[in-house]
């Protein structure tokens, strides 16, 4: 019952381990597969390795915590041997970053028909050097990438974008008029920061990070649906979802599936597994027969 | 709440020329031998275990080796000075049997000093083999006299056993019967120690340690292969039966960037 697909992709259910939580090797996206994710999202990573920021790199606050890891990664061909060693037993979504089209390019043309979809992360929220939601605040640099990586690879592309713009709607828009296949909404909110009270300094080394957790979890959803009624592409939802009554709700917004991020830190690896099972039961005692059936419900009423 | 707290450093202990114990006031609680915490600098932030847990007088402490510039900087520092600090994180050692060999190599006795006191209060015997690399750098034989029954071991000779830790652990094993060993220091060394844990069928424990960045089980830094369990989470102790599962043990680890780095 819980089976449903994503761009033509077959999924056992609509849970994905979202871009940035644990990832980064097979090894911990193949957990998450069997902790129950219906798909995994590798760490987003780049043509060139990247240590990311010093630490302090994650800090908590009321409702979530805030991160600035600042993108590290092993580099694309560290990542094909991970991609290599992948179990297989979900589809897997290949989260790539970079400054310009030309490099997102690059990295793309290298994973091609490694994964089943690749999610583009023009939205992280304290990249520096031209990454991240620099691209995503701007829709003629939001298309520019899409078009340029949509021309190279065969594989399904989705656009992952922030929420930390004025109007998200234009720039949902302009992805999908470049062609992006599905959306990804939302990434972490702000920057946000926090201070320390006994020396006065900014706790994360960066000092700026984005918000992720429960308490971002209106905006996401807020996201989704305003998004939904302006688009026809697939979206899935993510922001500070813990539960399957969290899910429930996206799903009513308009995502198709959703990804699960900081709630691995409340709930650990068997949030997806628990998610599922809540999500079972509620279908079951709504007389819902499909995933697809509760799919922007919340737009009919 | 997951952030640091910026505390006093009580005193300081000069251990060895390049090793120093920090001892701090804190309110011990459920702090475990082999649990580690964030040390704050101000600059950057990295994983210590804690060498002391004084429920008694309420103090915990670190045992810092001076390698860098993040432990130059702590070095640096003196009694009233400031550290910010968060944890504990992760899983301790299990105190378990009535004997048990503690095996440390260098400034990984850190933690088993904290192992060794623990047991000790719950009227667990514990063998302590202290190993350096000559009598300068062992750790802890003064404090830890009363505590444990220490068997010091130089690489050079020049104190107790000539030889390396794990040498002494298999003369000490042919002779003598123990319900656990616990192990904490280079990881090609606590590689044969467990190696040799399996060969007498004792129950062992080890400590891990990977580049940290959340320590609180989201960032996927400190993953190990195969099983992608985190070190500061599931880990940073592991038992030996779960070594086999923990392929990268003992052969590599990763950079900040998560590219392997063999040992």
């Amino acid at each position: 019952m819980l089976e449903t697909d994503i761009c033509k992709i077959k999924m056992k259910n609509p849970t994905m381990l979202a871009a940035g939580i644990m990832g980064n090797t097979a090894a911990s996206l193949n957990w998450a597969a069997r902790s129950g994710a219906g798909a995994v999202v590798t760490k987003s990573f780049s043509m060139e390795a990247n240590p990311g920021y010093s630490n302090p790199t994650t800090v908590e606050v009321t409702g979530g915590f805030i991160n600035a890891i600042g993108l590290s990664n092993p580099g694309v061909e560290a990542l094909k041997d991970e991609l290599n060693k992948l179990d297989g037993s979900v589809p897997a979504v290949a989260s790539i970053y970079g400054a310009n089209s030309n490099e997102f390019q690059n990295v793309a043309i290298k994973i091609d028909g490694m994964v089943d979809m690749i999610e583009l992360n023009v939205s992280c929220p304290h990249a520096s050097g031209g990454c991240g939601s620099s691209i995503g605040q701007d829709p003629n640099a939001t298309a520019k990438i899409v078009k340029a990586v949509k021309k190279e690879v065969n594989i399904p592309i989705i656009v992952k974008l922030t929420p930390n713009v004025t109007d998200l709607v234009e720039i949902a828009e302009a992805a999908q008029k470049a062609g992006c296949d599905a959306l990804t909404l939302i990434n972490s909110v702000g920057p946000g920061m926090r201070i320390d009270l006994e020396t006065a300094q900014p706790i994360l080394h960066n000092k700026f990070g984005g918000v992720s957790g429960p308490a971002i979890k209106p905006i996401a959803l807020r996201c989704v649906y305003e998004v939904y009624e302006a688009v026809n592409v697939p979206i899935i939802g993510v922001g500070g979802i813990r539960d399957y009554k969290d899910s429930v709700e996206f799903l009513f917004a308009g995502a198709s599936c959703v990804q699960i991020g900081t709630a691995v830190y409340y709930e650990g690896m068997d949030v997806f597994g628990d998610i599922c099972q809540g999500l079972d039961k509620f279908m079951v005692s709504k007389d819902y027969s499909s995933v697809a059936d509760m799919v922007g419900k919340a737009h009919r009423n | 709440m997951n952030i640091p707290k910026v505390v006093e450093i009580k005193r300081v202990i000069q251990e060895t020329d390049t090793v120093k114990t920090f001892i701090f006031d804190w309110p011990v609680k459920e702090e475990v031998p082999g649990q580690f915490m964030m040390i704050w600098n101000f600059e950057d932030e990295k994983p210590m275990s804690m060498s002391l847990i004084d429920p008694i007088n309420n103090e915990m402490g670190f045992t810092i080796r001076n390698v860098g510039k993040f432990t130059e900087s702590i070095h640096r520092m003196e009694a009233g000075d400031k550290l910010g600090i968060r944890g504990p994180y992760g899983r301790g050692f299990e105190i378990a049997g009535l004997k048990v060999l503690a095996v440390g190599g260098g400034v990984g006795m850190a933690p088993l000093a904290a192992f060794a006191e623990e047991a000790s209060r719950m009227q667990v015997e514990v063998d302590l083999i202290s190993a350096a690399a000559t009598q300068d750098e062992l750790l802890f034989m003064d404090r830890l006299d009363k505590t444990a029954e220490l068997k010091a071991c130089t690489d050079d000779g020049t104190y107790g056993f000539c030889g390396f830790g794990t040498e002494l652990a298999e003369e000490v094993l042919k002779n003598n019967s123990y319900d656990m060993i616990v192990t904490c220091g280079p990881e090609v060394m606590m590689k044969k120690i467990v190696d040799l844990a399996e060969k007498h069928d004792i129950p062992a424990q080890f400590s891990m340690e990977r580049y940290m960045k959340c320590a609180v089980g989201i960032c996927g830094q400190c993953c190990v292969d195969d099983t992608g369990w985190r070190v500061c989470k599931e880990g940073p102790v592991f038992w030996s039966d779960e070594v086999r599962l923990i392929v990268e043990f003992g052969k590599y680890r990763r950079s900040a960037a998560g590219r392997k780095e063999m040992f």
